[in-house]
């Protein structure tokens, strides 16, 4: 196969960027979209040209590295993340977009590469539960009924990749950020901090400038991993009833 | 530096492991073990170098303990560690399915499974530990799989016969790590962890005999920085990308622990790696990485190829009767679950014979047909959904309706830094924990055990045992910028990264990879030779100095620059993997996921060499030829027996 390549090209996040045009021969429809790149870069560099940057690490669809919007589509046009979309998925001589996470909270690193740590600044505020190593009572002391162990697996799966953020017109992070809300809310674990929990992590979301959520859902049909849009109306409820909690 | 040959010197003689009854060693040493007063810890610095499980866990608990952590990782951000892809579970001696489990059974398996190369005091700590892991991890809120009651499910796995393994679906890696990492981000906000992501280790600095900080380069601006502290941990993974396929992440690297091994920190076992029987087999040159499969999926999948060779008819079509079942054949008690060295080299041997199946005939079926019959679809889904659906990404083919094609990929390193039974290196004050150190099994490990000595190391034995180093070494001198030995390190950091930019040849730095892995995966993979291990050390050298002469690295390190990173792990690689070679050829023996042609038993199984082998082999780094330590291993419970799954 052949493809015609329009890469965002940036220097640094001071620098203009632009999209550049290069073309790719010899691509297998075995090949994941990121060993396409591997290609191209490996010819760019051979040619004395830079090559572009791209965040990808386990390339096995878990770590949440790569990031890159494809044809106007966060992961592109399959439903996973972007080292585990093949090049089956394009046809012949296609003309194919790539463009980094675009969002304000988002600022790009160089080229593909984007700064996500805005993401961790989240977590930071409130998603955990305080549990000191060594004070921690046996295991089965505490039941779990199933059908909420897998409610909060569901929320967990979230692999902090930010395709839910690159894909909302608003550039809202709540479909991230109520993922880890459901998955420690719904647990009697999770229960002591559950108040704090949501109104620390939604003050610390907006404050790292994501945008408003207005309910396109984008987010949920992006994510490589399906965490549901009613995940957003779960953590509006909990946060309701903290901030109705707190003012007593 | 050429490895042709070694020499041999004084053996080790002290691992710290106290005497007396084995189940009482590890209370022994944590009584034993000084103490640091709490007021005097937020005066002591603490470097952990990674956030995977080892690195998370031991950041978190050493802050919440009141040190001040400062920590690294490559990643841009702490929960991206490849302890994030680890699949199938965690192994716990709970007993909760009372089925015979016990500490000493998992102890016992852990030593037989290791076949008979691990130290015993360091393996039954571990299995003692294993059950306050599971505690800890619940009430994090790590969500495991439970049962209707509300109480936790367990499954087998491979190479044992209890159910102690502890899941979250096909993903208790990923839950493990964020559990972790979502403890270590409290900390964060507690301002009791300063944490470096996109910053990657290069170099160890030690000042007067002891680790004292480290070199950094940050991944974005390519400033190449120095930090210091009273004590340095290395949580850093394993080496396993030296074979440039494997199921290690892209990034993983041997850089921080072979720097650190540069540097005074031997090397143990590094031959022994494991190579994993349940991976999707690669597809063409272009090939990147290879995924796994978990191996859980071995529970209720059975495997086999064709009896005949060359048999090229599509696996629907070949009557039960001409079927291979060949595990269930040649090893009737453990079957499908025998350990992961046993069914990777079963796997080698049938494709060997010809008759492997799928494209260029390596790989084997997998199939679910019998278990989906059993269980229904439903229930096969339920299990192993998120793997199924992996595996029909990548290949395009349904496994609910044609038999998975597998084959064995490298996978773990069991060698690692050499460690005492406090974790600490042969380097004062550097200490190694998780996959990055050598200690818990031996020559190989059994499944559902990497995530169980990780955190086994992070969240309960380094925090104890490094308070004993910091109490007795209160502060030294403090280091800075200027001190004669940080500015030599400085300076030999900043040659090589220039070095690399300046040679400015004709070949990329994967294409000199990729020629690495292919040399390590033919003469040191699954099965090795004296002719062929002589082979790879001829062409390792030769591979190097053509590195050296023709690699292109474009752009300049002053900048984010991938291809310098790469580039600068590259030369690392082709110095470890001489020492791999090396190890593999003076241990004449096969043992565990070492398997030398030579030394097999008549029906073809590792016969290992107790007589001249019980010993762990560290390495110490000369600059000429490495000198040879050994740990002799004295087996006081568990009696070393020819391993048999028959």
């Amino acid at each position: 196969m052949k493809l015609n390549l329009r890469v965002w090209r940036q220097k640094n996040d001071a620098a203009e960027g632009a999209m550049a045009t290069y073309q790719v021969d010899g691509i297998s429809p075995d090949m994941s979209f990121l060993e396409m790149l591997d290609t191209l870069n490996e010819d760019l560099i051979l040619r004395g040209e830079d090559p572009v940057a791209f965040d990808h690490d386990c390339r096995e669809g878990i770590c949440g590295a790569c990031s890159l919007v494809i044809n106007g589509d966060a992961h592109g046009p399959e439903r996973t993340t972007t080292c585990q979309l093949h090049m089956r998925s394009f046809r012949d001589g296609d003309t194919v977009d790539v463009e980094p996470w675009r969002a304000s909270a988002f600022p790009v690193v160089k080229d593909l590469v984007v700064d996500r740590s805005a993401f961790d600044r989240i977590i930071q505020a409130g998603g955990y539960v305080t549990a000191p190593t060594g004070a921690a009572p046996e295991a089965h002391a505490t039941p779990v009924p199933k059908a909420d162990a897998e409610s909060a697996f569901e929320h967990a799966e979230c692999i902090g990749c930010g395709a839910c953020v690159a894909a909302c017109p608003n550039g809202s992070a709540m479909l991230f950020t109520s993922a880890k809300v459901n998955h420690l809310n719904v647990l009697p674990q999770g229960a002591p901090e559950r108040e704090t929990r949501v109104l620390d992590m939604v003050a610390r979301m907006d404050a790292e400038g994501f945008g408003g959520c207005t309910l396109t859902g984008e987010c949920a049909t992006a994510c490589p991993k399906g965490i549901p849009l009613p995940s957003i109306s779960a953590m509006n409820r909990e946060w309701l009833r903290a901030r109705r909690k707190a003012k007593g | 530096m050429e490895y042709t040959d070694f020499t041999v010197g004084e053996p080790i003689a002290d691992t710290k492991a106290p005497a007396g009854p084995i189940a009482e060693r590890w209370d022994t040493r944590r009584f034993e073990a000084k103490l640091v007063n709490p007021a005097n810890r937020r005066k002591h610095r603490i470097i952990v170098v990674g956030t995977g499980l080892a690195g998370g866990s031991a950041g978190a608990t050493l802050a919440e303990q009141g040190y001040h952590v400062v920590q690294f990782c490559f990643q841009d951000s702490p929960r991206r560690a490849h302890s994030i892809a680890a699949q199938g579970g965690i192994n716990a001696a709970k007993n909760y399915r009372n089925d015979g489990d016990s500490v000493h059974r998992l102890f016992y398996d852990t030593v037989k499974g290791g076949d008979f190369r691990a130290r015993e005091s360091n393996v039954h700590r571990l299995a003692q530990i294993s059950v306050e892991i599971i505690d800890q991890c619940v009430a994090q809120g790590v969500p495991f799989a439970r049962e209707y009651g509300g109480l936790l499910d367990t499954r087998s796995f491979g190479g044992v016969q209890v159910s102690r393994t502890f899941y979250a679906r096909g993903q208790t890696g990923q839950q493990l790590l964020l559990g972790a990492y979502q403890a270590l981000s409290r900390q964060i906000a507690a301002g009791n962890v300063e944490m470096h992501p996109r910053t990657e280790m290069l170099d160890l600095i030690v000042v007067d005999g002891r680790a004292r900080g480290i070199v950094a380069r940050d991944l974005i601006t390519g400033a190449v920085t120095t930090h210091y502290a009273d004590a340095v941990v290395l949580a850093t993974g394993g080496y396993g990308n030296v074979f440039y396929l494997s199921t290690n992440a892209m990034n993983s690297n041997a850089t921080a622990v072979w720097r650190a091994h540069r540097r005074g920190a031997y090397f143990a076992n590094p031959c022994f790696t494991q190579i994993h029987p349940t991976c999707i087999p690669r597809t063409g040159d272009h090939q990147s990485k290879l995924t796994l499969m978990s191996e859980s999926l071995r529970n209720d999948g059975r495997i086999w190829v064709p009896k005949a060779k060359g048999d090229a008819r599509p696996a629907a079509e070949i009557p039960e009767d001409e079927r291979d079942y060949y595990l269930e054949r040649i090893y009737p008690s453990f079957g499908n679950l025998v350990p992961r060295d046993i069914a990777s080299r079963a796997a080698k041997n049938v494709c060997d014979e010809g008759r492997g199946v799928g494209p260029g005939g390596q790989g084997v079926y997998l199939d679910f047909a019998d278990a989906i019959g059993r269980m229904g679809r439903a229930a096969v889904e339920e299990k192993y959904g998120n793997l199924f659906d992996m595996y029909e990404r990548i290949t395009a083919e349904n496994p609910y309706e044609v038999p998975m094609r597998i084959y064995p990929a490298v996978h773990y390193t069991m060698g690692g830094l050499w460690v005492d039974y406090d974790l600490q290196t042969t380097v004062p004050g550097l200490f190694a924990i998780g996959e990055a150190n050598f200690s818990d099994h031996g020559a190989n490990r059994l499944g559902a055990s990497a995530l169980m000595q990780g955190l086994a190391d992070g969240y309960f034995v380094l925090p104890a045992t490094i308070n004993d180093y910091l109490a007795r070494h209160p502060g030294g001198e403090p280091v800075t910028d200027d001190h004669p030995a940080v500015r030599e390190v400085l300076a030999e950091t900043e040659d090589r990264l220039n070095l690399l930019l300046a040679v400015d040849g004709d070949r990329t730095p994967d294409s000199f990879h990729r020629e690495l892995g292919e040399l390590m995966w033919e003469f040191c993979g699954m099965a090795r030779t004296e002719e062929g291990l002589r082979t790879a050390l001829r062409r390792i050298p030769e591979i190097r100095r053509e590195f050296w002469a023709r690699v292109k690295v474009p752009g300049t390190g002053e900048e984010f620059n991938q291809s310098l990173e790469k580039a600068n792990r590259i030369v690392d690689y082709l110095e470890l993997a001489e020492l791999m070679c090396l190890d593999a050829l003076h241990r004449a023996e096969s043992c565990g996921g070492h398997f030398r042609e030579e030394s097999q038993t008549p029906d073809g199984e590792a016969a290992r060499d107790d007589e001249s082998f019980a010993y762990a082999a560290a390495w110490e780094f000369t600059g000429e030829a490495p000198v040879l330590h050994q740990e002799d291993l004295a087996f006081e419970y568990v009696h070393p027996t020819q391993r048999s799954y028959a």
